[in-house]
């Protein structure tokens, strides 16, 4: 079994509101898997379906090859985007609480608290009120308590949000480290750099439907415009400009260089090849400059949802 | 995986250990106390102030009845006029005038009689001048017809009606004002009981929804386990802090006595002390005796029993609604449109207890009453020391344990759905449909 998650056909309605539909999502072990979309378009109650919060009107999800029950939620770590703690409860006390409530007996609870304490640095709230701790401070105790059990899957819904980038980083550093330590992370969040930086894999969401999925290097692929950035130096730019325009399909483009020349970006057919462009460019100039264009994921996340 | 017990523990912890909630367990018997005690101690200061009643009695009937006491003295004028003696009065500044017209025929003309005073005098002491007249005047009248007063005083019977039901139960007007007192008292503090913390569950719950921590224990824990765990553990909490404020009254009771030598429970106040006048038949009642008898008399192991499990039952039925409206909105000031259909029931049941059952403890309404889940178990509680049969106790009961299934799962539902909606104030019909989520 290669996949540690399975979603399959899963629809949920709430009164006449469709929430999901018939969304099938399959999760690889060991991978940091995106799960985008607009606001509204379902991934919560897709994520609190796995998190067994909400119960499915039809379909399933198989958690690790078994259908998913009580047992696995101390498989699961969940942070979710709406995340508090308890106001006046020391943050000692209700780290081994929750950690309690996951499956954890109070002795192991408070070594392994201590362990990440010490590592991220926060060891001397250990007494205090979360009322008496800023945002950020809490945050880093959620993100504790989310991953404290060792859960097989991670959850994490806008996890950086609330963090400052020095602390932000520190917490990306740690979502890597787990993942290397063997578990996998869903990762929701709509600040698509991190996407790009992290996911192996995707899906797309969009209005209870699912759009859009599979590795994001395959999805890039698909999304692949064909178009190339080229920089070229000629004799007589106006006229070689001309007679590109005629040729290809061009539109300008804009990158530093340190000559004059001319960028424009120049989109194939299908059946064109790159070397063909190339060769067709150093018969005419000085070619400095030559990138395939790659849709970023903020591109297709754009494209796939303005196409649905 | 059971977190049930964990839940509860926490829940009990927080509670017992909230800064206010210290606070409140040991103030309030302390403030209640002080104030029994201000109050016993002004009304004694004001009983030690002797009242001076000025007499005026022209008919020259009654002037020997009046005697002074500790808290009156009277002060008898003679050979002046009305507004003299009114004048007179009011220089020395005394509490009122009595004045008694002439009785030139040899009869008191009994509408001149008058308590002329500069404020409306107590309601006790006009009935008190009232019966020294009324029993002077009928012995005056006695004798001029002359009636032989021994043998009338002889010939008086005194009576009490024995009750007794057909089952050979006996009871008697004291052991009613005892069941009276004991169903008054259970139906009471059940009501006291949801209202306090059947509102403490219902904060909690929008405590963990506006810190939204919710989502996080609802990811580990079913919302039903949460929300049981949450009753029971604010509950033991209730029991803590209601023990508690027993033993404080008790002590601090003991304690205001010796210090200010008032008997706090024997105060009474003017009203008990008219109503006491009114069931005069003093030889007769309210002896500790008689008292001691008709407590031993009421069905103490059923009472007991009921007591527990109508306490419980209605207890739990009330908390898990509480529970769902806390659910179900964002913040406390939203709560009332839900609140005002739970508190119309129970205080409903508790005028009908104190309204119907004294009455009649067996008639229609509060049999009715003691069946409908939401009103049974007060009403029920004041019924039973006035002997209830057994099936009828049985049959309430299971009515109220499967209105409490039902209402437990309906809030289950609610609460399931309520927790993680955010932003607006729900509507009645959009309750019904979480349901069906």
């Amino acid at each position: 079994m290669n996949n540690v998650l399975e979603v399959n056909r899963v629809s949920k309605y709430f009164g006449d509101f469709k929430a999901l539909n018939d969304v099938s999502v399959s999760i690889p072990k060991g991978s940091i898997f995106g799960l985008l979309g607009p606001n509204g378009a379902g991934k919560t109650t897709l994520i609190r379906i796995v998190n067994q919060i909400t119960i499915p009107d039809s379909g399933t999800v198989i958690l690790d090859g078994e259908a998913l029950s009580q047992k696995h939620i101390r498989d699961i770590g969940y942070l979710p985007e709406e995340r508090g703690l308890y106001k006046s409860m020391k943050v000692g006390e209700q780290a081994v609480y929750l950690a309690q409530l996951k499956g954890l007996s109070k002795e192991e609870a408070k070594k392994r608290l201590k362990y990440w304490f010490e590592r991220l640095e926060i060891g001397d709230w250990w007494g205090k009120k979360i009322q008496e701790l800023s945002k950020g401070m809490a945050q880093k105790i959620q993100f504790i308590v989310t991953v404290l059990h060792e859960p097989k899957l991670l959850i994490f819904d806008e996890p950086f949000s609330g963090f400052d980038p020095i602390n932000a980083n520190l917490i990306k550093d740690e979502i890597l480290r787990l993942r290397e330590n063997g578990a996998t992370v869903i990762f929701s969040t709509h600040r698509m750099e991190s996407v790009e930086e992290l996911c192996d894999d995707i899906a797309l969401i969009h209005k209870s439907n699912k759009i859009l999925d599979g590795k994001l290097i395959d999805v890039k692929r698909q999304y692949k415009i064909n178009t190339y950035e080229v920089g070229i130096k000629a004799n007589n730019q106006s006229v070689l400009e001309k007679e590109l325009h005629e040729r290809f399909q061009v539109s300008k483009a804009n990158f530093k260089t340190l000559e004059d020349e001319l960028k424009l970006n120049i989109k194939l057919q299908q059946h064109e090849k790159p070397n063909e462009l190339l060769n067709y460019l150093i018969a005419r100039g000085d070619v400095s400059h030559f990138v395939e264009l790659i849709p970023s994921v903020n591109d297709i996340f754009i494209q796939a949802v303005n196409s649905n | 995986m059971n977190h049930l017990p964990l839940i509860i523990k926490r829940e009990y912890l927080t509670k017992v250990k909230n800064k206010s909630f210290i606070i409140m367990t040991f103030l309030s018997p302390l403030i209640f106390i002080t104030l029994i005690a201000v109050v016993a101690y002004l009304s004694e200061m004001n009983s030690d102030k002797v009242r001076v009643i000025s007499v005026l009695d022209e008919s020259g009937l009654i002037k020997n009845i009046f005697e002074n006491t500790d808290h009156t003295s009277y002060n008898k004028l003679e050979d002046m006029s009305l507004e003299d003696a009114k004048i007179l009065v009011k220089e020395i500044n005394g509490y009122g005038l009595l004045y008694i017209g002439d009785a030139s025929e040899g009869e008191i003309d009994l509408k001149h009689i008058t308590f002329y005073s500069e404020e409306s005098p107590s309601i006790t002491l006009i009935s008190a001048l009232e019966n020294k007249i009324q029993t002077e005047l009928t012995l005056q009248n006695r004798i001029k017809e002359k009636i032989d007063i021994e043998k009338l005083e002889a010939s008086k019977v005194t009576i009490n009606i024995n009750q007794e039901s057909f089952q050979g139960e006996k009871t008697s007007k004291v052991d009613s004002v005892v069941k009276l007192v004991f169903g008054g008292a259970a139906g009471y503090l059940l009501f006291m009981f949801i209202i306090i913390y059947g509102n403490m569950i219902m904060r909690s719950v929008i405590e963990e929804k506006t810190s939204r921590i919710i989502e996080v224990i609802i990811s580990s824990v079913k919302p039903v386990q949460l929300m049981l765990g949450k009753i029971i553990g604010t509950s033991l909490a209730g029991i803590t802090q209601f023990v508690i404020w027993l033993i404080l009254v008790g002590v601090l009771m003991t304690v205001v006595s010796l210090i200010l030598g008032i008997d706090l429970a024997q105060m009474q106040t003017p009203q008990q002390q008219m109503l006491n006048q009114a069931m005069a038949n003093p030889e007769a009642n309210f002896e500790v005796q008689n008292i001691v008898v008709a407590f031993f008399n009421l069905p103490l192991a059923n009472l007991i029993i009921a007591f527990i499990l109508f306490f419980i039952g209605g207890y739990l039925l009330y908390s898990s609604l509480y529970a769902a409206i806390g659910a179900a909105v964002d913040n406390e000031t939203d709560t009332q449109q839900f609140l005002l259909p739970i508190i119309m029931p129970l205080i409903l049941a508790v005028y009908i207890g104190i309204f119907t059952v004294i009455e009649d403890p067996h008639g229609t309404v509060s049999t009715v009453f003691s069946f409908i889940p939401l009103t049974s178990p007060v009403v029920m509680l004041m019924r039973i020391p006035f002997g209830v049969p057994i099936w009828q106790q049985a049959l309430s009961i299971l009515i109220l344990v499967g209105s409490f299934m039902f209402t437990v799962w309906f809030a289950a539902k609610i609460y399931r759905v309520g927790i993680l909606m955010y932003g607006k104030k729900p509507t009645y019909r959009e309750l019904i449909k979480w349901i069906k989520y």
